[in-house]
Parts: structure tokens; C-alpha cells; sequence
């Protein structure tokens, strides 16, 4: 049985073409996938990103159950509203999940994780929640917009209600607040994203997201699909859950390293196996690669370096940069030059430190 | 969805084909394949001068989304390609059944055309599909 967001019609009227992704029915482009991808990077697009999974705890001793669930360390959220990327790991260190959390109260957290992993992050959360007496709460009754460009928290902050104008125009990044959209309705205003520009996803009751949808498009947002949303991730060198790391990867081989917090004393799962492949050193890392000839690099296609072969994870081409570029997991150590395998043809690429494209231009070295 | 001319064969995968005055063979991919495939970025173009087989693939589309082989209709000799879609691969979005086509064939036997489906066979293909 396929799943629909409550924009679903929303965006059949659009004349969106829908794809089933991770089990729900989503809008993969509205007509060109490139000019949405431009409309994000130039002026505001929004995606609708509802089947994005939420979930409440509550108790006292959530900020201590955080703590031991996640990689990254909770007590970096010292104000409230603010908000946390971390993985979510199995105890041999293997990635679970990669999501937010929000620090919402000091007995009230907030995280969203992702779509295709919700059963099993579900069940992961509740089955460690137990010994902390935190209640997990999902809140399917939500819905969520992310709305993505150099103009959009202009675009969001104009139909808000005026006396919330100041106080969400000074909302730092990776900080939410709650606030009043058009006709009242309630929302949850975070400035965060998977685009690489500036703007806000918004969590908003699920009865009000099609009034909120049509507000942003009469201010200006252009709908864009998951298609836009995909390429404009990649080129802001950002990882996607089931592509660039699974639960046979440690943060270390995805490029997560920064997410993980080795503080003092926390005992969080999977810690031990970070420490101990950090101190032996890992035998595979991520890296970017930029093909500079024509086509099109692809999950999947053998990576030939000088210590043996990796593969491409994601790979696209990239509307910013009008070429491919991908991530790759290729063998440590210095690669020599680097080939990808395009059906039976070796191609050379350059490994580059990436993001490819950040606020709107490429950069430096791509 | 633009009109399917009633000149041209097609392909259960979606390639067209036209007789030209000359009788060669020209190539290209549906308007309904373009929609399918999305945004294309790359087109990787045959030799002049190989032999192609029917059936078998002898070109590549790629759109942003994937990548996808193009089959030629015909056996026989790759006589032209369109050079146009090396910078101008979105030229297969605008007008696929005009100046978006992929290459032009020397067929040896024109009789494998007689195994295409026409226009109005190809129209009930998709309109399946869709539902």
C-alpha cells in the first residue's frame, strides 16, 4: 500500500510526475527537474517533505537517553529551539539513521528522521527509550515544507503574522521557533535544510499544509520535486541514508566524522567500535570525484584507484555545475589517478573536497 | 503531449523510425520516452560508418534521473549522427520527433520495419502504460 502526503493532490494538479519513494507517493518533478534545481539555487522552491518522519520524547531524563542514543552529543543544545545533526548507530558502529534533533524543552525533544527507515528507527528508539522512561511519541498529524533558496526565509517571513516578522527574520541557523502563518495557522519554523542555501523547513498540522502550500506559491516559491531536492543535496555535499551509508558503514567511512562527539564519560551506543576503527585507522573513505568529460556518473559504477577498486554512491549530474559529479568509497590511502567504469569505458575523474556548490556557487577547485 | 506523426514506426522501447525521401533510416526517441526519462544531460552518439544490428543498442540517453540505451530499428551502416545533441542533449525535450532525432541508418533490409508498431499501435502501447 503506498502512502500520500496531504499535498498529494496538490501536486497531481500541478501535474507532478509521482514516483514511489521509500513506500510513499511523491512528486519526482513538475516538469523540468533542472529548472526546479535553478529555482532553488537563484530565488525559493519548496519541496513537500511530509512523509519525513516525526517523533516527539518526552520525561525527564530524555537529554540523558539522547546522550546514549546518538553519536553527536546532546549537551551541544544549550538553548532552547536549537537543533543537532547526528547518526543514530547500531552497537558494531553501523549507521541506523542520520536525523535531526530539536531541544525543545528540557523534558521535551524533537526528531526527524527519515521516511524509508521509520519502522525500524522506530522500533530502535522505543526499544532504548524503555530504561530511560522517555515516551516516544510519533506525530503522523504533521506535515512539512521545506522551503530552499537565497529568497525564502523572505518569501516565509512575508506571510507570517507581523509580530512574529522580527523574531523568526533573527532565527539562527540550525534553530526553530514556533510561529503564526497566514489564517493563523500554527507553525514550527526551523532554518534548516538539504539544499545547501539558506531557508526553513516547516512543520506544519497537516489540515493547514495545502493553505500554507498555495500562500508560499502566490509569494513566489516555485514547487520543486524530489528529483531538484536530490541534486541540489549532492552538489551541497550532503549524504543520503540507504546510498552513502547503511548499517555495514561507520560514520568515519561516510564523511561523518564531524558528527562525532568522543566527549568525556558519554557511554553512547556503538562508541567502543568508533574508537577502536579510529585508533586502528579505517581501511575505506568518501570521497568526491568531478568528471570534467561528457557523462554521467552513477550509484553503482566501479571506481579503479591505485589501492584497488571502490564504487560511486550517489552520482549525478550536477544542473549547477553542468557536469557529473559523485561520491565515491575507494580504499585509503593515496588513489593515483582515478577512473570510473562507464559501461566498460574507463573515464578519468579528479577527487576533490566537496561541497561542489554552496549558497548558490560552485566551489573552490570544482 | 504532442501529436504522434503518422509517418513513423515505432519500437515496444519507445525509438521512432522514418524513411526519409533517400530511403535511409532516422532515429530518435518518443516525446512520451523524453517525459519518461526527464531533463537529458548526455547523449552518447554511435560512429559514422558502424554497423548496427537491429535490436540491438547502439546509442545512450542519459537524463539527470538515468541512463538508458537506444535500440536501432534497422541493420545496416550508421550514415549521420545529430552532432547538435552534444551541446544540446535538451534538444531531445523540445522536439523529439523533429530536429531531436539520434542517427540516420543505411538499411540493408527495409522489411525489419514491417515488425514496428505504427502510430496508432505505439499510441495504445502508452496509453496502457499510463494506466
Amino acid at each position: 500500500m503506498t502512502e500520500k502526503t496531504v499535498l498529494n493532490d496538490t501536486h497531481r494538479a500541478l501535474g507532478a510526475r509521482m514516483v514511489d519513494f521509500g513506500g510513499w507517493d511523491m512528486p519526482i518533478n513538475y516538469g523540468s527537474q533542472i529548472e526546479e534545481h535553478h529555482a532553488v539555487r537563484r530565488d525559493a522552491g519548496m519541496f513537500d517533505v511530509s512523509h519525513m518522519t516525526v517523533v516527539d520524547l518526552h520525561g525527564a531524563r530524555t537529554r540523558e537517553f539522547l546522550r546514549h542514543l546518538l553519536a553527536n552529543s546532546v549537551d551541544k543544545l544549550k538553548v532552547q529551539g536549537k537543533a543537532l545533526y547526528s547518526c543514530m548507530l547500531n552497537e558494531q558502529g553501523g549507521v541506523i539513521d542520520d536525523l535531526i534533533v530539536y531541544f525543545l524543552g528540557e523534558e521535551f525533544f524533537r526528531l526527524v528522521v527519515n521516511a524509508a527507515t521509520r519502522e525500524k528507527d522506530l522500533q530502535w528508539i522505543e526499544k532504548q527509550a524503555k530504561a530511560f522512561d522517555v515516551e516516544v511519541k510519533e506525530r503522523p498529524e504533521f506535515a512539512m515544507i521545506a522551503v530552499q533558496g537565497p529568497h525564502a526565509r523572505d518569501k516565509v517571513i512575508g506571510l507570517l503574522a507581523e509580530v512574529d516578522h522580527e523574531r523568526i527574520k533573527k532565527l539562527g541557523k540550525f534553530a526553530a521557533a514556533a510561529a503564526q502563518g497566514p489564517h493563523g495557522i500554527p507553525l514550527f519554523v526551523a532554518r534548516t535544510g538539504y539544499t545547501g542555501e539558506d531557508g526553513f523547513e516547516i512543520i506544519v498540522p497537516q489540515e493547514h499544509a495545502v493553505a500554507l502550500w498555495q500562500a508560499l506559491a502566490a509569494a513566489g516559491v516555485a514547487p520543486a520535486g524530489l528529483g531538484a531536492r536530490d541534486t541540489l543535496r549532492l552538489e551541497a555535499g550532503m549524504n543520503l541514508y540507504g546510498q552513502d551509508m547503511d548499517e555495514t558503514v561507520s560514520p568515519w567511512e561516510a564523511n561523518l566524522g564531524w558528527t562525532i562527539a568522543l566527549d568525556e564519560g558519554r557511554d553512547f551506543i556503538g562508541r567502543k567500535v568508533l574508537e577502536a576503527q579510529k585508533a586502528a585507522g579505517v581501511k575505506r573513505v568518501m570521497v568526491g570525484l568531478v568528471l570534467d568529460e561528457k557523462g554521467v556518473l552513477r550509484h553503482g559504477q566501479p571506481v579503479l584507484t591505485a589501492n584497488g577498486a571502490g564504487e560511486i554512491l550517489s552520482g549525478s549530474f550536477a544542473p549547477t555545475l553542468n557536469k557529473a559529479v559523485a561520491f565515491a568509497r575507494i580504499p585509503a590511502g593515496e588513489p593515483g589517478d582515478v577512473r570510473v567504469d562507464i559501461r566498460g569505458k574507463e573515464v578519468p575523474v579528479r577527487v576533490v573536497k566537496y561541497p561542489f556548490v554552496r549558497d548558490g556557487k560552485p566551489c573552490e577547485g570544482i | 503531449m504532442s501529436e504522434i506523426p503518422g509517418d513513423l514506426k515505432f519500437l515496444k522501447s519507445h525509438e521512432w523510425a522514418r524513411v526519409e525521401d533517400d530511403g535511409l533510416v532516422r532515429v530518435g526517441i518518443s516525446d512520451h520516452a523524453q517525459g519518461q526519462l526527464g531533463d537529458l544531460v548526455y547523449v552518447e552518439l554511435p560512429e559514422i560508418g558502424a554497423s548496427v544490428q537491429a535490436g540491438h543498442g547502439v546509442a545512450v540517453v542519459e537524463s539527470v534521473k538515468a541512463a538508458s540505451d537506444i535500440y536501432s530499428p534497422v541493420s545496416g551502416e550508421i550514415v549521420a549522427v545529430n552532432e547538435n545533441l552534444n551541446d544540446k542533449p535538451e534538444t531531445i525535450n523540445e522536439d523529439a520527433f523533429g530536429d531531436g532525432w539520434i542517427f540516420l541508418v543505411r538499411a540493408s533490409d527495409r522489411g525489419e520495419l514491417d515488425e514496428m508498431l505504427d502510430a496508432d499501435a505505439y499510441a495504445e502501447l502508452i496509453e496502457n502504460e499510463d494506466h
